[in-house]
């Protein structure tokens, strides 16, 4: 914090010592650092991101030679994918990539295969039925609320718009 | 070449969730949330069909791409068959990946541990 030193009059510098207690230091290394730590975390993101989703594309490829049609394909890479970032969850390798890559790690579909796992793991103690089962949509859950009333929303208007005159 | 415009899509659109997390303090279920709905807009607009063309995998691997499967099916499933589509079409069109969630989420969490430590 050169700036904050260098606008110090000499006289009263042992005062400003006294009145700059810990908690304001750790506020104004705050105020000054988080644009380099988010950018860095953007390029975490970005590259972590990045490479899943060539895991995805490799699937994609690997799949379209063996001359399956398109539909078929996606479907098999959501498969693989929602299986991958399950069984990496069960692992306990999923949670540490998500330290390293934050959203590079929530946002890809295995990231929703993570919010499944996760959350049911740890609610492990209190069933398999209303801890396991219950506590998998704790996340996933408003996802697909949210995700399947606004494609509705958005079908009644295509609906609207292309058959009603 | 493929994997160059996967990578540069995909990493995109997670650099944008990283922004989102780390400038509104939204929280990552909020984020997913977001990304879905954000896939339903920009695919009921045409836009993301787009953004595929372009990034094949870095596009549809990324939540968004849940959100436009979910729209497209729906839309799909209107002009095929009315407005019954508006009900069938959204989980025919995302039953692969969300069967496989909850499959292999219960197992996998069957067979997983708890973290020792929080």
């Amino acid at each position: 914090m050169p700036e904050f030193t260098a606008r110090l009059v000499p006289g009263r510098d042992i005062i400003m010592k006294q009145v700059f207690t810990k908690e304001e230091y750790a506020e104004h290394v705050k105020r000054a650092s988080p644009n380099s730590k988010i950018f860095i975390n953007i390029i975490k993101a970005f590259i972590v991101g990045g490479l899943i989703c060539d895991i995805g594309q490799f699937i994609i490829n690997m799949l379209k030679a063996r001359g399956l049609d398109s539909e078929v394909v996606s479907n098999i890479t959501s498969i693989i994918m929602i299986f991958l970032g399950a069984l990496l969850t069960a692992l306990n390798i999923y949670n540490v990539i998500g330290k390293f890559a934050g959203a590079g790690s929530i946002v890809p579909i295995t990231g929703f295969a993570n919010s499944v796992v996760s959350p049911a793991i740890e609610f492990k103690t209190e069933g398999y039925v209303m801890g396991l089962g219950a506590k998998m949509f704790v996340i996933a859950g408003p996802v697909i609320v949210f995700g399947v009333c606004s494609a509705m929303i958005a079908g009644v208007i295509h609906y609207f718009i292309t058959y009603v005159p | 070449m493929s994997y160059l415009s996967a990578f540069l899509v995909g990493g995109i659109i997670c650099a944008i969730g990283q922004i989102l997390i780390d400038k509104t303090k939204l929280t990552s279920a909020r984020i997913l949330v977001v990304y879905v709905v954000s896939g339903v807009i920009l695919a009921a607009f045409g836009v993301y069909q787009k953004i595929i063309d372009i990034g094949g995998a870095g596009a549809t691997i990324p939540l968004t791409g849940f959100g436009f499967n979910l729209a497209k099916g729906i839309f799909n499933e209107v002009d095929r068959i009315g407005i019954l589509g508006i009900f069938t079409g959204g989980f025919k069109a995302a039953s692969a990946g969300l069967s496989a969630a909850v499959f292999f989420g219960y197992i996998m969490a069957a067979l997983g541990k708890p973290k020792a430590k929080k």
